[in-house]
């Protein structure tokens, strides 16, 4: 029993390969790894944004505004590239990264200045970021044609046989993973989701450190904007919304605990790869799409119940000692 | 150790200063709300006008319904992001209901039943199996949505009987809708509850310290569970109101409506951490979000771009009272 949440993640992916394996007796093709690789692709973008959202809920608070960052990004760099298809691809995702920041930068300061519950910050930030999309746009598409080819093409480049975006977010991971377990940030992200008093008396700078996880979340956001609107060729307002809570779903099936503190990139990958999954199955195995919503729910409800077990906080247990003394 | 003071602020019932009651957050709010009513009137000559008011009501009536509920749930520390997923389960039952050839009161049963049902099972997840409600709802929002969606599709289901049409769009008595009429009275109810009873008392104790409200005698979980099949039940009336008002059913009826109820019960004043808050600000909080957004609706402002001035009203009046607090200690210090 003990060993159970300490290897959640080894749980979780024999659950994704049995998820495979149960898939494949529909239809046999899915499990090659041509279709594997695909998923992979497709699920790209969710596990970046995953991964942003997880370094926010392991300090115990939460960014509802991603999706709508990455619409308002995303409209950014395509109206950018609708006026001026000259400015360079590379120079354009640098601009989606910094105009994440900023967005992440707002937040941020409102949770740490002001001490604003980041629930609060960012319930608002939601509806403000999407509303501004609309301004700038003044409720107009960017439509595919007027995109360059480079902007549409670049993530569709093969690199060694595997698309550009599924390197971007291998690139992602891989960045994540050593800011996670081998930086003094990483640890410090940890330990205010454990016990942010403990914290501050480690010499952590707690209110800091929150500021950056939302500069962290606002930049993969950004990021995933231009990621987005060049893989689904259409920048509207309407882009990713409803779209936070699949990041959080992804997280929380992730074993991603919601309280803070325990979590990891490869849980977060995980769960993204687990709704990636169901979400490109359910059409092969001649399941109606409108099944995948409620399929979803569902296993974040049997994940949460699971991952329950291992969530019991330290405290509880001294407590309990020094009672039955 | 006896002499130290209570850290912790218990509101409700101690008898405030005047000054304090003129500073206080519904004073603030009903001052914001002054305000809008003559911005609005001010800007637009279409705006004092009986039936003008009596439409402007019809946009938050509904949101505000749920709002009592979820204010006594979010000052317990809980939370339900779910509500506008049992909007739209209730009405995909009473859509099928209609197909199978129920009639009105069977109909307003279902939409109410299923409420409290949806309800219950988020407070038996959260109570029984002790799971934080922010993901339990979370998962039962896609779920019950989900169901909704596994139904309809992309359909829609119509014919609702024509007396089935009073709850959304009937009047009680001029100008004066069912719908306002119904969200008074239960405003009053909820009043009474949260701060006239000893189970008001009891969830703003749950609110501050879950713990030390256990040893004192009181059960936390029963009253959480209570609260979810509270929300639920407000959810599953509201239901029927949106539904005999649309006067038809999809499945993504009320999207977006939970994000809107939370940000009327924050605005209202109630902590997002638990232990405080009044029914009267949430109510005042409701009338604030629909002045804003009809008037500027009379203005022809698109509906997205209201929503920044929501996002913004949020996070103004929330920051606003930490900002003043902080000048003023640094003036006295």
């Amino acid at each position: 029993m003990k060993a159970l949440p300490r290897y959640r993640e080894v749980w979780l992916l024999a659950a994704i390969v049995v998820l495979i394996g149960l898939i494949s007796l529909r239809f046999p093709g899915f499990a090659n790894p041509a279709n594997l690789r695909q998923v992979f692709n497709d699920t790209s973008i969710l596990t970046i944004l995953a991964l942003g959202q997880m370094v926010v809920i392991l300090t115990r608070s939460i960014d509802l505004s991603m999706a709508s960052n990455l619409c308002f990004t995303g409209m950014v760099v395509a109206m950018l590239n609708a006026a001026h298809p000259a400015i360079p691809i590379p120079l354009l995702i640098v601009i989606a990264l910094l105009v994440g920041l900023v967005l992440g930068v707002i937040n941020g300061l409102l949770v740490w200045r002001l001490n604003i519950p980041s629930i609060v910050v960012t319930l608002g930030t939601l509806t403000i970021y999407r509303g501004a999309t609309f301004v700038i746009s003044g409720g107009a598409w960017v439509n595919a044609d007027q995109m360059s080819p480079e902007f549409i093409g670049l993530q569709r480049a093969a690199f060694l046989g595997i698309p550009v975006l599924s390197w971007i977010a291998i690139l992602v991971v891989a960045l994540f993973f050593l800011v996670m377990t081998r930086t003094a940030l990483g640890r410090s992200i940890y330990a205010i989701g454990v016990n942010p008093t403990a914290s501050v008396y480690a010499g952590i700078d707690v209110g800091r450190t929150k500021f950056i996880v939302f500069c962290i979340s606002g930049m993969a956001a950004g990021l995933c904007g231009y990621l987005w609107i060049s893989r689904y060729v259409i920048a509207s307002v309407e882009v990713a919304n409803g779209y936070e809570l699949n990041i959080i779903a992804a997280c929380v099936i992730g074993g991603i605990s919601i309280a803070g503190g325990i979590g990891s990139v490869g849980g977060a990958l995980l769960g993204a790869l687990f709704l990636g999954i169901i979400s490109n199955a359910l059409p092969v195995i001649n399941i109606s799409p409108f099944w995948q919503m409620a399929i979803s729910g569902s296993a974040i409800i049997l994940a949460v119940v699971l991952n329950a077990r291992g969530e019991r906080r330290q405290g509880r247990i001294i407590l309990k000692k020094a009672e039955a003394a | 150790m006896t002499d130290t003071p209570a850290r912790r602020h218990i509101p409700n019932r101690l008898d405030k200063p005047l000054n304090a009651a003129i500073f206080s957050w519904e004073a603030l709010l009903v001052a914001v709300a002054v305000a809008i009513f003559a911005v609005n009137s001010f800007a637009s000559p279409y705006f004092l006008d009986a039936w003008s008011l009596s439409d402007l009501t019809f946009n938050f009536t509904e949101k505000a319904l749920i709002a009592l509920a979820m204010a006594l749930l979010i000052i317990s520390g809980e939370i339900d992001l779910s509500v506008a997923a049992i909007i739209a389960l209730a009405s995909t039952m009473m859509g099928m209901a209609v197909q199978a050839g129920a009639g009105t009161p069977v109909l307003v049963a279902i939409g109410i039943v299923v409420g409290l049902g949806c309800g219950a099972f988020n407070g038996l997840l959260v109570t029984r199996l002790g799971l934080p409600s922010i993901v339990v709802t979370i998962g039962t929002m896609s779920l019950f949505r989900g169901i909704a969606f596994i139904v309809l599709g992309d359909q829609a289901y119509k014919g609702y009987p024509p007396s089935f049409a009073f709850f959304g769009q009937g009047y009680v008595w001029w100008v004066v809708s069912f719908e306002l009429t119904l969200l008074l009275v239960a405003a009053v109810v909820y009043w009474f509850l949260l701060h006239r009873t000893s189970f008001g008392r009891r969830v703003f104790a749950i609110g501050n310290n879950p713990v030390a409200a256990q040893f004192s005698g009181v059960r936390v979980g029963r009253i959480k569970f209570i609260l979810f099949c509270l929300t639920g039940l407000m959810a599953g009336i509201a239901s029927v109101l949106i539904t005999s008002r649309l006067g038809s059913t999809r499945p993504s009826i009320a999207q977006g409506y939970e994000l809107e109820v939370i940000t009327m019960v924050v605005l209202g004043g109630v902590s997002i951490l638990g232990g405080a808050g009044s029914i009267l600000g949430v109510v005042l909080a409701a009338f604030i979000m629909g002045l804003v957004t009809f008037g500027l609706g009379l203005l022809n402002v698109p509906g997205i771009v209201m929503s920044i001035f929501i996002g913004l009203l949020l996070i103004i009046v929330i920051a606003l009272p930490i900002v003043w607090r902080r000048v003023r200690r640094e003036r006295f210090t």
